[in-house]
């Protein structure tokens, strides 16, 4: 399989903050989550991707250096950031006329048909537009010019669950439409990438911590429940964290299955991207 | 075709949408030589990662049922449903052999058994 992006070892600098030798890749015809805390990377990943800012290391995009051809590039993707600005002052007719200069495959076609889809009014002022709208704008003007990629930064967050997965359908027909393409999209509503994302990317305090398939993580983790004498008897090297509680311990597994041949355990829960986040970041190691 | 998803199983995802496309192509509604939508078609229409539906997809490819051809699509091959039926019923043999054998030792009675046949049935079919 192609990637459609490659990141290798890079990083960036900020006092204060630093992005730590990051390695991940989105396959073609894959949708990649990145997740993790505010404040842990994505956005300034996402914008050493896009060359927004300079950092060190190795970034392809579409099988090219993103600093040498970048112009070519942006061509070919769709971006949605997370303060990206569209003035209050246009319609969306207006932007369709100023879109057209930006994009060489500009469709207007298509972004007129998706302005009727998301049931956005033609003549009224973005400023009027609720989120929900504004953010369906966003991705129409993303996906109007037959992008191979998308890179959506936050695409759902702060919007109400109906709208959320009305923008979830968008992205999940536009990589049916044509398998070839790729999206990369970073959330902390892990919800939501939980359904849609065939990767998980989990970065915190600058690291990649997690980069498995989402199939593995829901069907392969596992969420050991025990007393503390049981947890006792589990070797370091069989468990991935763990928690402690008052009644209970709670042990993040990487095999269910293989624990549960190894150990005399029987709870054994199925767990959501959230629980897997939460035991990476907050979780303990003896 | 019915594929019915349940988080709540103790069942692999993967495995529950293996046997939703066997039972199809058992009951005749996937025919022989007939396309399986994508697998990412199917993934979105389920909601599921597109390599939760590859690997069932690749499963059925090996035991038998479907054929993938690269850039054209996954096809139902032709099954030999007798034969597959027949290994069904010597695997339900074999159990039932058992289950006479439990009734034999713990002196359990066959009407005893015919009743819990009856509330085992009723449950799951």
């Amino acid at each position: 399989m192609k990637n459609s992006i490659e990141i290798k070892n890079v990083s960036k600098k900020y006092p204060g903050f630093a992005l730590k030798n990051i390695n991940f890749c989105v396959p073609e015809g894959t949708i990649v989550g990145l997740i993790g805390e505010n404040g842990a990377g994505k956005t300034t990943t996402i914008k050493a991707l896009l060359n927004i800012i300079s950092s060190l290391g190795d970034i392809q995009v579409l099988g090219k250096n993103i600093r040498k051809h970048e112009k070519e590039i942006k061509q070919d993707i769709g971006v949605v950031l997370d303060n990206s600005f569209l003035s209050e002052y246009l319609t969306t007719k207006k932007l369709n006329t100023i879109m057209k200069d930006f994009y060489n495959n500009w469709d207007e076609k298509k972004y007129m048909y998706y302005i009727k889809e998301f049931q956005l009014p033609e003549n009224q002022l973005i400023k009027e537009f609720s989120s929900g709208m504004k953010m369906k704008l966003k991705i129409a003007i993303a996906i109007s010019h037959h992008p191979k990629l998308l890179i959506l930064d936050e695409p759902t967050s702060g919007l109400d669950p109906i709208v959320r997965n009305e923008i979830l359908e968008i992205f999940r027909k536009y990589i049916e439409e044509d398998e070839t393409r790729a999206i990369l999209i970073s959330s902390h509503i892990t919800s939501d990438l939980e359904h849609i994302s065939d990767y998980i990317v989990l970065i915190d305090k600058g690291e990649i911590k997690l980069d498995k398939a989402t199939t593995e993580l829901l069907e392969n983790y596992g969420i050991v429940k025990c007393s503390k004498e049981d947890f006792e008897k589990i070797k370091i090297e069989d468990y991935i964290s763990y928690r402690a509680g008052k009644y209970q311990y709670e042990v993040l597994v990487a095999d269910k299955y293989e624990f549960r041949r190894k150990y005399d355990i029987s709870v054994i829960d199925r767990p959501t991207i959230e629980d897997i986040m939460l035991f990476y970041i907050k979780g303990g190691k003896a | 075709m019915n594929i019915i998803i349940s988080n709540n199983s103790a069942k692999p995802i993967y495995e529950q949408v293996k046997e939703g496309i066997k039972q199809a192509i058992f009951s005749h509604e996937l025919c022989e030589g007939e396309i399986l939508p994508s697998v990412r078609s199917m993934a979105n229409e389920l909601k599921i990662s597109f390599l939760t539906v590859k690997k069932a997809y690749d499963e059925l490819e090996t035991e038998g049922f479907i054929e993938t051809i690269q850039g054209k699509g996954s096809f139902v091959l032709p099954q030999n449903l007798e034969m597959i039926k027949e290994e069904k019923l010597c695997q339900i043999q074999k159990h039932m052999e058992e289950i006479a054998h439990i009734a034999q030792v713990s002196n359990i009675t066959k009407e005893e058994i015919q009743e819990l046949w009856k509330i085992v049935f009723k449950e799951v079919l």
